[in-house]
């Protein structure tokens, strides 16, 4: 608890430093970190919902893999974006759906089906992919009229494409829904101690298969943003290690949709800044060197926040009745 | 009439055991129907059997004339089911409100009414006087506590049949008595009740008819009208069952264990061990009585090393036992008999062989430096399995799967076969049947025979009046008298435990 405020303190102190300094370049650079840790906290927010329900979802990396893939090549051919997105988000539950098959009805081993949804993905992208593709543009920024004049904040938070937007607000409504409603309390109530909510007549392999499936959709919006909407192109290995370190943010930020997006923001901005200091060449690493940093983070994230964080006691135990 | 609940030759088996053979039951509309049976017979089975829990291989299960299919939960509850579970069923990081509304949320819109749900559960807590906290997390609360929320949980929606597996066994006498009175006034109003339990007073009390399964099967049906206590043993245990302990006297030595102006906190971090002193005698068993709440819990916890000693010490053979360091405290010569077996007797998932060995398993005969010996671990369980009648298919069997009574005898057997200095015994026949609890006070007479101090606390005033050879009441953390076991008076103690008098 007292690292994550520190970590926050740390972070607004240094920002409104910067902002004093050169209001120009902080406000370039945080919305760049909004941008670069909005996908990390999409994909955390995938493993949230699995695990919340007991489901431990390693293979986030090969549903945005798969599903940003799709969305690509289907906005490719039929040049709408629309189209693109609806198929990444189909692509998306259908992965989701493939791993509740696989660890909730056969009960497979959670890790393993996980990784067979990576290997998959990759088998799949790889096998299927054609060079030379392009789409007609990506999703483009819409400014909210107004709100977007506001200094500093206008422009970090109110000028971005629509996909952003809809993730943003889609991880408040998580948070609430998880926190607020029946849903969440029943979903939570499976994560932890299934046998109990099974005993109040919520059906445990239902709301996993509904859940994880939902969270796979999440997934798909979160590859189609990062191929529609920021990067505009696709390439082999596209998702390029994000979903694993959103399980990550994901521990850090205690299976809280809140508090994973802060520990997503975060990230976000220490590559942010990191582009920022390459750019400039104020300092001169070589590249290999700044690539590893967003694992390098994590690793550093993991260790700070082992030991003090509990995850959902029933995670990766496949549910069984006679163990009542 | 047609019946509410007719189960017809239902049956069960698990690896190495039939848990139900061909049982056939029924319960109709205001009746109440106890069954009784030993540790292991097979009772949880069954009514977890009609409340989808358990899918049986064959047989019927009717409710309200519906056929009910196997496992099916959701149709149990919607028939007007509700049930306490004996293995808890309840959420250990969510609060007792969020508990109990779980699966039926008053709802606000799409949200959960947040504020209606509490009000819910104060009411309900106080229109059947079972008293609990709303806002506490569950996984803080002692088992007493988790039994009322259970409780509670069952009784919040108007059922039509409640089946009660055990629900008495943690409660306080006047909470026993109320509930009673709770099951009686429901019974009289319509609702079918099928009650589980060992306490045969209860059964005298409050049942209509009275059915006992011994190893799974039928072995008889009665009523109360027709028979008494020792019948009811009788019947299901299969012999003669002496509910009274017969023991010779104490012959105490040198103390063994010291009790110095110990001081400790609850979980809320009120004093609850307020400068209690005591010092217990080899050869002795010193009783603790005390309404539930005063202290015996805390108590017990720090001398075992299991709660921080906020002040004072304890001292085995005049050596000062460490704080927060129950294995050095048990090494030293302090064994323990927890009160929550599910917690802090026994990991779940572990086999017999090696729960009953838990706290030695790195010591000879069990290991050799660093190699573990497998002959040497079977040959103890097998020995500890025969003398405390532990009811199993195997050794391997892992604990989880045991029955309630069964898993606190493998606590028991670990614990005194171990011919320690001193026993913490902390309701050592919590769940288990009459006859076990004949054999465990025979237990507790021997490791005092063989020159054990024996320290006794228990919610059941019978069972400390029974066995203890000297008496302390405990009252808010402190002790107000020290009694002498054939001397004492049960209505004294009685109000000594109240406060009132000393
Ligand atoms: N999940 C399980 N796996 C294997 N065996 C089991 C399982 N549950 C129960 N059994 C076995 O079935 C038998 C009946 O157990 P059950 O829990 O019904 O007994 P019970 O009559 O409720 O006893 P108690 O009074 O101790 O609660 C026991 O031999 C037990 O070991
Ligand atoms: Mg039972």
């Amino acid at each position: 608890m007292r690292s994550r405020w520190l970590m926050f303190a740390i972070t607004f102190i240094a920002i409104l430093y910067f902002y004093m300094r050169d209001s120009l370049v902080t406000t370039s650079v945080i919305g760049t970190a909004i941008t670069f840790g909005l996908p990390l906290a999409m994909a955390a927010m995938v493993g949230i919902m699995c695990e919340r329900t007991g489901i431990v979802n390693i293979g986030i990396e090969g549903t945005l893999l798969v599903s940003s893939f799709v969305g690509f090549f289907t906005a490719s051919a039929s040049g709408n974006l629309i189209l693109g997105l609806i198929s990444a988000v189909a692509m998306g539950a259908i992965s989701g759906l493939l791993l509740s098959l696989l660890a909730v009805t056969w009960k497979m081993d959670q890790i393993i089906a996980g990784t067979i949804i990576n290997i998959l993905a990759t088998g799949l992208t790889s096998f299927f992919y054609k060079q030379g593709h392009t789409i007609p543009s990506t999703f483009p920024e819409v400014d909210i009229p107004g709100l977007s004049s506001i200094p500093f904040f206008g422009p970090v938070l109110f000028m971005h494409g629509p996909l952003t937007y809809a993730g943003i607000i889609l991880i408040f409504v998580l948070w609430v829904a998880l926190y607020k409603t029946p849903w969440g309390l029943r979903s939570r109530a499976v994560g932890e101690h299934p046998s109990s909510a099974d005993t109040a007549g919520v059906s445990v392999i239902k709301l996993r298969y509904l859940n994880v499936a939902i969270a796979g959709a999440f997934g798909g919006l979160a590859g189609a943003y990062l191929t529609l909407e920021l990067v505009g192109s696709w390439d082999r290995g596209f998702s390029a290690g994000k979903g694993f370190t959103a399980l990550a943010l994901m521990i850090f930020g205690r299976w809280n949709p809140i508090g994973a997006l802060g520990a997503a923001i975060f990230f976000g901005t220490a590559q942010a800044v990191t582009n920022q200091l390459m750019i400039t060449q104020v300092v001169t690493i070589p590249q290999q060197f700044t690539n590893m940093l967003p694992y390098v983070l994590t690793i550093l994230i993991l260790a700070i926040s082992a030991g003090k964080v509990r995850a959902p006691a029933a995670e990766g135990q496949p549910y069984e009745k006679e163990q009542a | 009439m047609s019946a509410l609940l007719e189960l017809t030759n239902i049956t069960k088996t698990y690896p190495g055991v039939i848990a139900n053979e061909n049982i056939s039951l029924s319960v109709t509309k205001g009746e109440i129907v106890a069954l009784l049976g030993e540790n292991g017979a097979g009772k949880s089975t069954l009514v977890k059997a009609v409340f989808g829990l358990v899918r049986p291989d064959s047989g019927e299960i009717r409710i309200k004339g519906d056929l009910i299919s196997a496992g099916d939960t959701a149709a149990a509850i919607e028939h007007g089911v509700g049930m306490v579970h004996q293995h808890f069923q309840l959420v250990p990081v969510m609060s007792v409100t969020e508990n109990i509304i779980l699966g039926d949320e008053p709802r606000k819109g799409i949200f959960i009414d947040k504020k209606k749900a509490r009000e819910e559960v104060v009411a309900l807590s106080k229109r059947y006087g079972l008293e609990v906290d709303p806002d506490a997390i569950v996984e803080d609360l002692p088992v007493g506590m988790q039994q009322r929320i259970e409780i509670l949980k069952a009784l919040r929606k108007d059922v039509d049949l409640l089946i009660l597996d055990e629900p008495t066994a943690v409660l306080t006498p006047q909470e026993i008595e109320e509930l009673l009175g709770v099951i009686k006034n429901l019974a009289s109003a319509g609702v079918g009740v099928l009650f589980i339990t060992h306490k045969l007073r209860e059964v005298m009390a409050v049942a209509d008819r009275v059915v006992v399964l011994r190893n799974g099967k039928t072995a008889g049906a009665t009523t109360p009208k027709e028979t008494n206590e020792e019948g009811l043993a009788q019947l299901m245990v299969g012999r003669n069952v002496v509910l009274q302990v017969d023991k010779s006297d104490a012959v105490k030595q040198g103390i063994v264990l010291s009790i110095r102006d110990l001081q400790a906190n609850d979980d809320r971090k009120h004093t609850a061990v307020d400068g209690f002193s005591l010092d217990v005698h080899a050869g002795e068993i010193m009783g603790i009585a005390g309404v539930e709440g005063n202290g015996q819990r805390e108590l017990v916890e720090a001398i075992c090393g299991m709660r921080p000693r906020l002040m004072g010490s304890v001292l085995v053979d005049g050596l000062e036992t460490p704080d927060m360091q129950p294995h050095k405290v048990h090494r030293m010569g302090i064994s323990h008999i927890p009160e929550d077996r599910e917690k802090h007797g026994l990991v779940a998932s572990y086999s017999i062989e090696d729960n009953l060995v838990l706290n030695q398993f790195d010591q000879p005969p069990f290991a050799n430096g660093w190699i573990r010996n497998s002959n040497a671990l079977e040959q103890n369980a097998n020995t500890l399995v025969e003398e405390f009648d532990i009811r199993t298919p195997s050794i391997k069997t892992t604990a989880g799967a045991l029955s309630g009574g069964n898993k606190q005898k493998v606590v028991v057997a670990r614990e005194l076969s171990q011919n320690t200095k001193v026993v913490v015994a902390a309701q050592p026949t919590r769940g288990v049947d009459v006859g076990s609890i004949e054999f465990i006070h025979k237990q507790l007479v021997s490791a005092r025979d063989h020159g054990a101090a024996v320290l006794l606390v228990s919610a059941e005033l019978d069972e400390i009046l029974s066995l203890s050879d000297r008496i302390a009441v405990m009252f808010g953390g402190k002790i107000v008298a020290i009694l002498d076991g054939k001397d004492a008076d049960r209505a004294k103690i009685g109000r000594m435990m109240a406060g009132l008098a000393s």
